[in-house]
């Protein structure tokens, strides 16, 4: 059994111009110490889909079907007070903005504390050590001094640290980290992604890294799902979403990134038009208006799923077409034998 | 770098940018946000500048079109110093800036044809109202926005078409220089590529000469033909753009380098990365000597000591390092 099973999420906000489908029918499972990608242009459903599994969604975006299971226990459905005793505790997340998500008028110490202290039968002093102990882990000089701190005392990079110090006090068994690098300088990127990869090492939780850098997902993740306008275009293990995309949104999301290797600076190939607009999704492929294969299939039925490889899905008519389906999930051998 | 004798487009000798910044009950200190930076442009050329937040990229971008006038310094602009009113307003026609958010930079009470005909009435380039009306239609054409949209407002744009409002906007007095500062950053990866591309092909048909400001690596290789580098208002190394992303000198952009993620997940694992201790230092509290030494691996007493001036370690590639 998987550890953490999203299957057939279905998120909405009901605004007064209508319904906007932020998560449309995304369904994954997380396995113990993995690090699950999830990549996709802005609008695309990432951080809904981390906010569905906490429950965070404000006003008046709701879950309205779908089953999110931990360790086999349904999450949908679940009181406020019940999802309390699980945020922070079994399942945590890292916000993007450092500079935001820290409360100004709280300590370091207190708000790192105030985590420990809800979800675990620790004194005050104890988890006071703890707090020490934590923000040594993600390697904070002076942690007792850092306590007494504010967050306007810290730089950026520190405060991401503190984040990650919160969101790991008290052992998550999967950490969410919605774009946590993307407010930060590259070198403190580096040290962030290196820690967070620490750390999973050390700790054994599963990571749902939310990004929109390629880069990013290149270097830490074992899985990825491609999402665009709240539905998934492709999943599967890395290697095989970047040397072999099987998804036309995919391969131009390749095509549309700089390549640092190439001396020749050969033009980029970008995907032409605007993302859609979520409040009227069309009926086909939410990708077809913008995809230069289309065909006429692609406008009219949505395409389902399909097994493209080992562990690799792709929802894309092309694949259909190309006669490139499986109806089960095809062994490893098979894979590595027909690509290379 | 020789004196002003060179044939570039743009020449920025010594340039000094400091900020008065309030530290205590009537103190002041001074924020150095660029200290000494000296470089040429040449025509039809693209320099990349690059750096973390803070190490004054932005302040470079906008002293040089006088956004904020120099603490020191001098700007040189196709053999003319800019110095007084009148050097001042024609240098402002010749060269402009596309600004990073593509959602504060447009006056959202403004129409699209206001904003992009702002500079024509600027400097009164359209006598005629037709011929202003053709000119908005035409540069609104050229960056590939629907001419019928010209009565439109701002915030019913997508941010890549706000981007390229704020390009016909530059556009609009036919420069022959254009800071970008940070023109793709506030936009997805798929928008990003048609700006890219838009800008370069902008770029061969009117012959304009660019300085790319930007923190993303692989877009500013992508589009400059030499890079800038700078790090706590200094110039750390400028080289050509192939030469410095493989053949890094200077310690920090080494490190730089290795930072970068590669969107390739083999290239990614063996990748070895440099990666540096700490954060950069408040430029308040700028350490002595070379601003890099706070995390530098090979820091020396005389990297305190002194701050190290660009040198030339091999054609074309300056550097700023003591150990090179």
């Amino acid at each position: 059994m998987s550890m953490l099973e999203v299957s057939d999420l279905h998120t909405s906000f009901f605004t007064q111009s209508g319904e906007v489908r932020a998560v449309n029918g995304l369904s994954f499972s997380l396995e113990k110490g993995r690090v699950l990608g999830i990549v996709g242009e802005s609008g695309s459903g990432k951080s809904v889909t981390a906010y569905s599994i906490l429950q965070i969604l404000t006003h008046p975006g709701r879950i309205v079907s779908g089953s999110i299971k931990l360790h086999g226990q349904e999450l949908v459905g679940l009181s406020d007070e019940e999802m309390r005793a699980i945020r922070g505790n079994k399942i945590s997340i890292i916000f993007q903005d450092p500079m935001t998500s820290l409360n100004p008028t709280f300590t370091i110490g207190n708000q790192l504390m105030e985590a420990i202290l809800l979800h675990t039968k620790r004194t005050h002093e104890e988890a006071r050590l703890r707090a020490i102990e934590m923000l040594n882990l993600v390697g904070i000089s002076e942690p007792e001094k850092r306590l007494n701190q504010y967050a306007f005392e810290l730089s950026g990079g520190m405060r991401q640290r503190v984040m990650i110090a919160m969101a790991l006090a008290c052992e998550p068994d999967v950490l969410i980290a919605d774009e946590p690098t993307t407010a930060l300088d590259v070198t403190i990127q580096a040290q962030i992604l290196e820690l967070m990869l620490r750390l999973q090492k050390e700790l054994g939780m599963a990571i749902i890294m939310i990004t929109h850098d390629m880069g990013v997902i290149a270097q830490i993740c074992d899985e990825v799902i491609v999402m665009y306008a709240g539905g998934v275009c492709e999943r599967g293990p890395t290697d095989a979403i970047f040397y072999h995309p099987m998804h036309e949104y995919t391969r131009g999301l390749m095509r549309s990134i700089p390549d640092m290797s190439d001396d020749e600076k050969t033009p980029l190939v970008p995907i032409t038009g605007t993302p859609i607009d979520l409040l009227n999704m069309p009926k086909g492929c939410p990708f077809a208006p913008r995809c230069d294969a289309a065909m006429k299939i692609c406008l009219q039925e949505k395409p389902k799923e399909y097994w493209v490889g080992h562990n690799h899905l792709s929802a894309c008519w092309m694949n259909v077409k190309e006669n490139v389906c499986y109806t089960t999930c095809p062994e490893a051998e098979e894979e590595v034998e027909s690509h290379e | 770098m020789s004196e002003n004798r060179s044939t570039a487009l743009v020449q920025v000798r010594h340039l000094k940018q400091y900020f008065p910044v309030t530290t205590g009950f009537l103190r002041k200190t001074m924020l150095k946000a660029v200290d000494d930076v000296s470089f040429d442009i040449e025509k039809g050329e693209t320099l990349g500048l690059v750096g973390e937040s803070g190490c004054g990229k932005t302040t470079v971008g906008r002293t040089m079109l006088h956004l904020y006038k120099p603490t020191s310094g001098e700007i040189w602009f196709d053999g003319t110093k800019i110095e007084g009113k009148e050097a001042l307003h024609n240098f402002r026609r010749r060269a402009q800036m596309v600004f990073q958010d593509p959602y504060s930079s447009l006056n959202p009470r403004m129409t699209v044809a206001d904003i992009v005909a702002e500079p024509i009435d600027v400097h009164k380039l359209c006598p005629s109202k037709k011929d202003r009306e053709d000119r908005i239609r035409e540069l609104m054409s050229l960056v590939g926005l629907n001419t019928e949209h010209a009565t439109r407002y701002a915030h019913e744009f997508s941010g890549g078409q706000r981007q390229r409002i704020g390009i016909a906007r530059a556009l609009a007095s036919e420069p022959e220089f254009i800071v970008c500062d940070e023109p793709v950053s506030a936009l997805d990866v798929s928008i990003q590529a048609q700006v890219i591309n838009m800008l370069e092909d902008l770029q061969h048909r009117l012959g304009l000469t660019y300085l790319f400001i930007a923190h993303d690596i692989s877009v500013v290789k992508h589009i400059s033909n030499r890079i800038a580098v700078m790090y706590l208002g200094h110039m750390m190394e400028l080289a050509s753009a192939n030469e410095l992303t493989r053949h890094p000198l200077h310690p920090y952009t080494i490190s730089l380098m290795s930072a970068v993620p590669l969107p390739d997940p083999k290239a990614s694992r063996s990748q070895k990365r440099i990666v540096l201790q700490g954060d950069v230092p408040s430029p308040l509290k700028m350490p002595s000597g070379c601003p890099f030494r706070t995390r530098c691996s090979r820091a020396t007493a005389e990297c305190a000591a002194q701050c190290p001036a660009m040198k030339e370690a091999a054609p074309g590639h300056f550097v700023a390092c003591h150990h090179l």
